[in-house]
């Protein structure tokens, strides 16, 4: 397990090739949206590094309760690596998403559903890092983190009802008038095009580096054993 | 009454117990030495249902464990060396807190207060008490509910002479009436008095055992050596 | 069941004992509570007007904060003396130390909460005796409370043990509090039930939900 398998650099490449075709797609191929100018082109990126926050949140959702029932730590490092990354795509579709509200709704941040649910669930993200790091025992560890994120994944729709509840202005995009006049638009086909290749082409990216990160905890772990073991060898 | 086979638990990456094989009949009552980090203190816990063991078959009271964790606890009594008491109850009220738990009369309360020497202090909360006496009430919260097996972990640990004596008596008697006891300690001597069995533990294996009638006190001391030195044996 | 029973209610009578001695935990979350009510009157200027609609705001940030030094509390004496060993050491269901616990820890914010209404409603005039009002106190601190004793029960084995809890409670117990303060207001505003209602599912379906999850997960909570 050691030897970086060949299936990981192929999605390597081909992740990678996606990010830049998309990136393509979005620059050079699918028009300016008429009423909102360039910074509309925000949206791509925007709507797919969300998606992949979310995904995370999801796969360490069923990571822990796959953990619960195996007791593998397999899933453990799995969970551990959807957060982890989730983080980092969920902050940067946070900022990308104040890019686009600056000149859209005058505003960097506004308490919005959507957009307050976001930065909660940067806070849950957070605090399950927290935890890990306050547990030193790494079944306990493993455990505590999976019930966390269940726990997560369920207060989290709950608390965009709640926060949904209160107030809302953020656009609905394939829509209504009302929409229109928050910020949102229509697709015409270029533009779903553009839109559906992003979130494939990020999806695919977070599949790889959840490979890798996976691997990376393994390896950890194999190092762990490998220095305990010379320890007790030392005696 | 107690049958461990190739038992492993594993923290993470460190292995505490390695395939051991470790067994007792009823009425005996062993004590188990070792050095620090041997996996005393751990090969207990799995005993008493605390811990769950990564790999072996352990068989408590003809039940199993794991699966029958709560069958077992009916028939276990267990010291560890902290005192598992209430420091803001008073002794009776902390017996009688277990009494409830156990399902055990309310009569029974008395009697272990009496057997441990503490029916004049009943009324005293535990907190004010010396660490010798928490220790004796320790007890008497383990044999409440009349168990068949008692599990100790250090249990002379922080007690001056005098609270260690009178620790013994009351064990000595608790083994006369025809207890199962598996004891952890650090003291040799003591041990060799109280235990009809002793085990050596070293490095997640028994290393040696001996019926305290076969040897005089002189040779436990070398026999100890030996045993940790790996070329030890049933004696 | 019965026997289930008997020992939900043996854990409970055991810290309401332990504490009706001392009353450590109950004073301090009173005292802390006042003192976070005194904060807030400054920090936000709490004049009759400004309090109509801040006031529900104001005494749930009260409640949480309260229950967090509560539940800290709670679930640290069971590590104290090793009793949580004791506990799992006894012949029942683990999840008789659940909801013994919880229960427990709910009778605690409900009484702390019973001496902070009062007291709030002397100063600030506000009606807080009306029946509906009161449902939306028990139903928030419940479910509050749910989540609290799973994750302070997890807190107290960690190494960070003394900060841990309002990090990991707070986000998630998010929707207890949006509903709890709307709802809240809403009865305080005399706001007709059917805009309230809404509120109130909100907090039925999260106390339920996550009392049966924290009951599900429990074993995973404490055991090695």
């Amino acid at each position: 397990m050691n030897e970086k398998p060949n299936l990981l650099t192929i999605l390597d490449v081909v992740a990678g090739l996606m990010i830049l075709v998309a990136a393509g797609l979005v620059f050079f191929y699918v028009p300016v949206e008429v009423m909102m100018g360039s910074v509309q082109k925000v949206f791509y990126f925007h709507v797919a590094t969300a998606w992949v926050g979310m995904l995370g949140f999801l796969v360490a959702a069923i990571a822990g309760v796959v953990y619960l029932r195996k007791g593998n730590l397999l899933w453990d490092i799995a969970g551990n690596g959807a957060v982890e990354i989730s983080l980092i795509f969920f902050l940067t579709a946070i900022v990308l998403g104040s890019i686009w509200a600056r000149p859209i709704w005058n505003t960097w941040w506004t308490w919005e559903p959507r957009l307050t649910t976001a930065a909660i669930v940067e806070l849950i993200y957070a605090a399950y890092l927290l935890l890990r790091q306050g547990v030193d025992d790494p079944e306990r560890r493993a455990r505590f983190s999976a019930i966390y994120a269940i726990f997560g994944f369920f207060s989290v729709p709950l608390t965009f009802i709640s926060i949904r509840m209160l107030r809302t202005i953020h656009p609905v995009v394939i829509g209504s008038a009302e929409a229109a006049s928050q910020g949102g638009f229509n697709m015409d086909s270029p533009m779903k095009l553009t839109f559906f290749f992003s979130l494939a082409a990020f999806t695919v990216f977070f599949a790889d580096l959840l490979w890798h990160r996976i691997r990376l905890g393994q390896l950890r772990a194999e190092v762990d054993v490998l220095r305990i073991d010379s320890y007790s060898k030392g005696e | 009454m107690i049958q461990v086979k190739k038992l492993v638990k594993r923290f993470g990456p460190i292995t505490v117990l390695r395939e051991l094989d470790f067994e007792v009949r009823s009425g005996e009552f062993v004590a188990l030495l070792g050095p620090n980090g041997a996996g005393k203190t751990t090969l207990l816990r799995i005993l008493a249902s605390l811990s769950k063991p990564t790999s072996g078959l352990v068989q408590v009271a003809s039940c199993r464990l794991p699966e029958e964790a709560v069958a077992v606890r009916a028939h276990l009594g267990v010291v560890s060396h902290q005192p598992l008491l209430y420091g803001d109850l008073t002794a009776e009220e902390n017996l009688s807190f277990y009494a409830r738990l156990y399902d055990v009369e309310r009569l029974r309360i008395g009697e272990v207060l009496d057997l441990v020497g503490l029916s004049s202090r009943k009324s005293d909360l535990v907190r004010v008490f010396s660490r010798g006496m928490q220790q004796r009430l320790a007890i008497g919260r383990s044999i409440l509910h009349n168990p068949r097996i008692l599990l100790m972990d250090e249990p002379h640990t922080g007690l001056d002479q005098e609270a260690g004596e009178i620790l013994d008596s009351v064990l000595r008697e608790i083994a006369l009436a025809g207890r199962t006891v598996v004891m952890t300690s650090h003291d040799l001597v003591r041990a060799a008095e109280l235990a009809s069995r002793l085990d050596i533990l070293s490095k997640g294996k028994i290393k040696a055992s001996v019926a305290t009638k076969d040897l005089n006190s002189a040779d436990f001391v070398t026999f100890y050596r030996k045993a940790l030195q790996g070329n030890g044996g049933s004696a | 069941m019965k026997s289930y029973l008997n020992a939900i209610r043996a854990v409970i009578w055991k810290d309401l004992t332990a504490e009706w001695r001392t009353r450590e935990n109950l004073s301090a979350m009173l005292v802390f509570a006042l003192l976070v009510i005194l904060i807030f009157n400054f920090a936000l200027e709490l004049d009759i007007q400004a309090q109509e609609s801040l006031s529900a705001g104001v005494l749930w940030a009260t409640f949480i904060f309260a229950g967090t030094i509560g539940l800290n509390r709670s679930l640290a004496v069971e590590k104290d003396r090793g009793c949580l060993d004791g506990l799992l050491l006894a012949p029942v269901d683990r999840s008789v130390i659940y909801f013994g616990k919880a229960i427990g820890n709910l009778i605690f914010m409900l009484l702390v909460e019973i001496i902070v209404l009062p007291v709030y409603s002397f100063l600030y005039q506000v009606p807080v005796f009306q029946p509906g009002f009161l449902l939306v106190v028990v139903l928030g601190s419940i479910g509050y409370v749910a989540v609290g004793t799973l994750l302070a029960t997890m807190v107290i084995q960690a190494r960070t043990r003394d900060i841990l809890l309002p990090i990991l409670l707070f986000p998630l117990s998010l929707p207890v509090i949006i509903a709890a303060v709307k709802a809240s207001q809403g009865f305080l505003l005399m706001v007709p039930l059917t805009e309230i209602s809404a509120w109130l599912n909100l907090l039925i379906v999260y106390d339920l939900i996550f009392t049966a999850a924290a009951f599900m997960v429990f074993d995973f909570v404490v055991e090695e």
